[in-house]
């Protein structure tokens, strides 16, 4: 009976955690490949530093997702880093 | 799917530590549901990844009416032959390009533009003999450049869909790796223990084994193969930062040898000696060492020559070449250098690829990379290993069980033999067959997809032995079957000293008798289907569980 119960309190975090992951991560680690671009260096190479970090962004994100203690932590936490990349992206495009 | 198993991953480790606080639980369950979630494609990816490396000395294998190199031919002299040809097969082209034979190519594959309708891009391609300049003539085939494909497009559907299912694919498994890592303690003392013959332990020790060997391989392997596809992955700073045609020409620059057609001028003026400028590269890069020679507009007067160094000698696959004026051959600009971030990425794409290595350091590539195949398969294994002690009835196991147990099957021991059977194609499909590589092609998925029926109909044990003496069978039959169907058997390319074919043989034997070890080892296997061990491990089950959720 608790097990039943246990389940359905458990799927709903576990599916905001699974969309967080995919989609939030991917978002963020895209957020970041764009926000590089107002670092002091030329385009060419910020666009290609922004590539390259993103997959360490998005895996990290994931991580953070499953590693936080409620599912509204991991969002929450995605959003306090997406902040500040929202606003460097911003100035650039 | 199958959300309600995610729980069973929640236990605390077996071994009466206490509940470890949540991260280490919850690291665990991602490891395991992104490890069996994509877990066959990565296995499939990494295996043919793995033989990839010799995919070369494979297409070598495939077309055995191309006679052994015994040494590099003059790439200069090869270059101008086969340019030769080029200008007569593709009058008119805006670019075209060839690649010159090495220690490890006896044959120059070509591709050009072809001068199509405007708003049409098509493409030729050939392989080109580089002592006469002809195109080859051997049976047809993909040759090793199948399983290179495969491994990060597979086949029967668009490139780009394929491409997304890899990079979807390598980034489950650059999850697996960090949470592998953080669920994983007592990674360095771990991998001091191995556990033989006792059941799932012996399948954990030996998938951390396999994991911790090659760990820096792996984590390297998986990044890089996301760095090589990364401006599909990522576009998004590109579409920000690249806006116009002269900023996207800096872009490719930093990243491509192969320079883009201008405007033709319309006025004619044949091309310079190829031969010469191939020369004056290889005074810079050594006799052996140019890689690549790209044309423009052959036979126009804004023609342009890039004559890339080759891969031996540095890790970076990032451009150096050098450009010369078509009609004069004047050397226009050395090309050696690209910016911090370019090289990073040249350096990754190739560690990846490994196409810098002497035949030690591929070899080593070779097996490590075997290694990392072989965690993703003893990860998919002791998933099943896992849940069936703890199965309501082994006789009946559920439906998921069921599944994951049959598609490992077809997954593991059933991709050998479809490989094994694509080899086995190469030498039986008739020479002059319409679409013969295709053909081959459609072999190898036409046996793996009748493994995995074989796998649904037998009993999974049975199943597993089938299949890897199957698999150990035509691996060991094949240098028979080379033997004899074609000239140039084991015995007579071990006399001639004819690595490449003689290392095929033997490599075969060797893959043989892995499979047939496994297929010992798992007859020899008797699940204990009831361990005494069950009842200490159970009553903390629920309360870690109820924590770990919450």
């Amino acid at each position: 009976m608790t097990a039943v119960a246990g389940w359905i309190r458990g799927i709903g975090p576990l599916v905001s955690r699974i969309v967080a992951a995919l989609f939030g991560g991917y978002a963020l680690a895209a957020l970041a490949s764009v926000a590089v671009l107002a670092l002091p260096m030329s385009k060419p190479q910020a666009v290609l530093t922004g590539m390259l970090a993103s997959f360490a962004v998005y895996a990290g994100a994931v991580i953070w997702v499953f590693a936080a203690r409620s599912a509204r932590r991991a969002w929450t936490g995605l959003l306090v880093v997406a902040a500040p990349l929202l606003l460097a992206a911003w100035s650039v495009w | 799917m199958g959300n309600p198993r995610v729980k069973t991953d929640r236990k605390p480790p077996p071994a009466g530590r206490p509940a470890a606080p949540g991260i280490r639980q919850s690291m665990s369950g991602l490891h395991t549901w992104v490890g069996l979630l994509l877990g066959w494609v990565l296995y499939a990816m990494f295996l043919t990844g793995t033989v990839a490396y010799f995919k070369d000395e494979l297409s070598q294998w495939m077309r055995p009416e191309l006679p052994h190199q015994t040494e590099v031919p003059d790439q200069a002299l090869v270059a101008q032959r086969v340019a030769d040809a080029l200008v007569a097969i593709a009058p008119g082209s805006p670019q075209w390009s060839l690649r010159l034979p090495d220690a490890r190519n006896n044959s120059v594959y070509a591709f050009w533009r072809t001068a199509a309708a405007p708003g049409q891009r098509g493409f030729g391609e050939a392989s080109f003999d580089p002592a006469t300049g002809r195109k080859v003539t051997s049976r047809e085939t993909m040759g090793g450049d199948f399983f290179y494909r495969f491994h990060f497009q597979f086949h029967y559907m668009p490139v780009i869909w394929g491409r997304w299912i890899a990079g979807v694919a390598a980034m489950f498994m650059l999850v697996a790796i960090v949470s592998g890592v953080i669920t994983h303690k007592k990674i360095f003392v771990d991998f001091f223990t191995f556990r033989w013959g006792k059941g799932q332990r012996s399948w954990l020790d030996a998938h951390n084994a396999l994991s911790v060997f090659g760990l820096p391989f792996h984590a390297m392997i998986t990044y890089s193969g996301l760095v090589t596809l990364m401006a599909l992955y990522m576009p998004w700073g590109e579409q920000a930062a690249i806006r116009t045609p002269a900023e996207r020409q800096q872009l490719t620059a930093e990243l491509s040898a192969f320079i883009q057609p201008g405007k033709p001028s319309g006025e004619t003026a044949p091309l310079a000696s190829i031969e010469d400028m191939v020369r004056h590269a290889q005074e810079r890069w050594g006799r052996d060492n140019v890689g690549r020679v790209t044309v423009t507009h052959a036979g126009d007067a804004a023609a342009r020559v890039a004559v890339a160094r080759g891969e031996a000698g540095r890790v970076s696959m990032s451009p150096q070449y050098m450009e010369f004026e078509g009609p004069t051959g004047r050397l226009l600009a050395v090309h050696e250098g690209v910016g911090a971030a370019a090289e990073t990425r040249g350096v990754l794409y190739a560690l990846h690829l490994g196409r810098f290595s002497d035949s030690v350091t591929r070899w080593l590539y070779f097996l490590v990379s075997l290694a990392g195949t072989a965690m993703v398969g003893t990860g998919l294994v002791m998933w099943t290993v896992k849940r069936r002690q703890k199965l309501a009835d082994p006789e009946r196991p559920h439906v998921g069980f069921r599944l994951v147990e049959r598609l490992n099957i077809a997954g593991i021991a059933g991709l050998s033999i479809a490989m094994a059977a694509f080899l086995w194609a190469n030498r039986l499909l008739p020479q002059g067959m319409a679409d013969r590589a295709s053909w081959e092609i459609h072999g190898f998925f036409i046996v793996w997809a009748l493994t995995l029926a074989h796998a649904a109909l037998r009993p999974a044990r049975t199943a597993w032995i089938e299949q890897l003496w199957t698999a150990a069978a035509l691996l060991a039959l094949l240098p028979v079957l080379n033997a004899a169907t074609t000239r140039r058997p084991l015995w007579h390319s071990l006399a001639e000293g004819d690595w490449v074919f003689a290392g095929t043989d033997l490599l075969c034997w060797g893959l043989a008798g892995l499979h047939a070890v496994l297929a010992i080892r798992t007859a020899r296997h008797q699940p204990r289907l009831r361990p005494a061990r069950k009842p200490d491990r159970d009553p903390m089950a629920g309360a870690a569980l109820r924590k770990g959720e919450a």
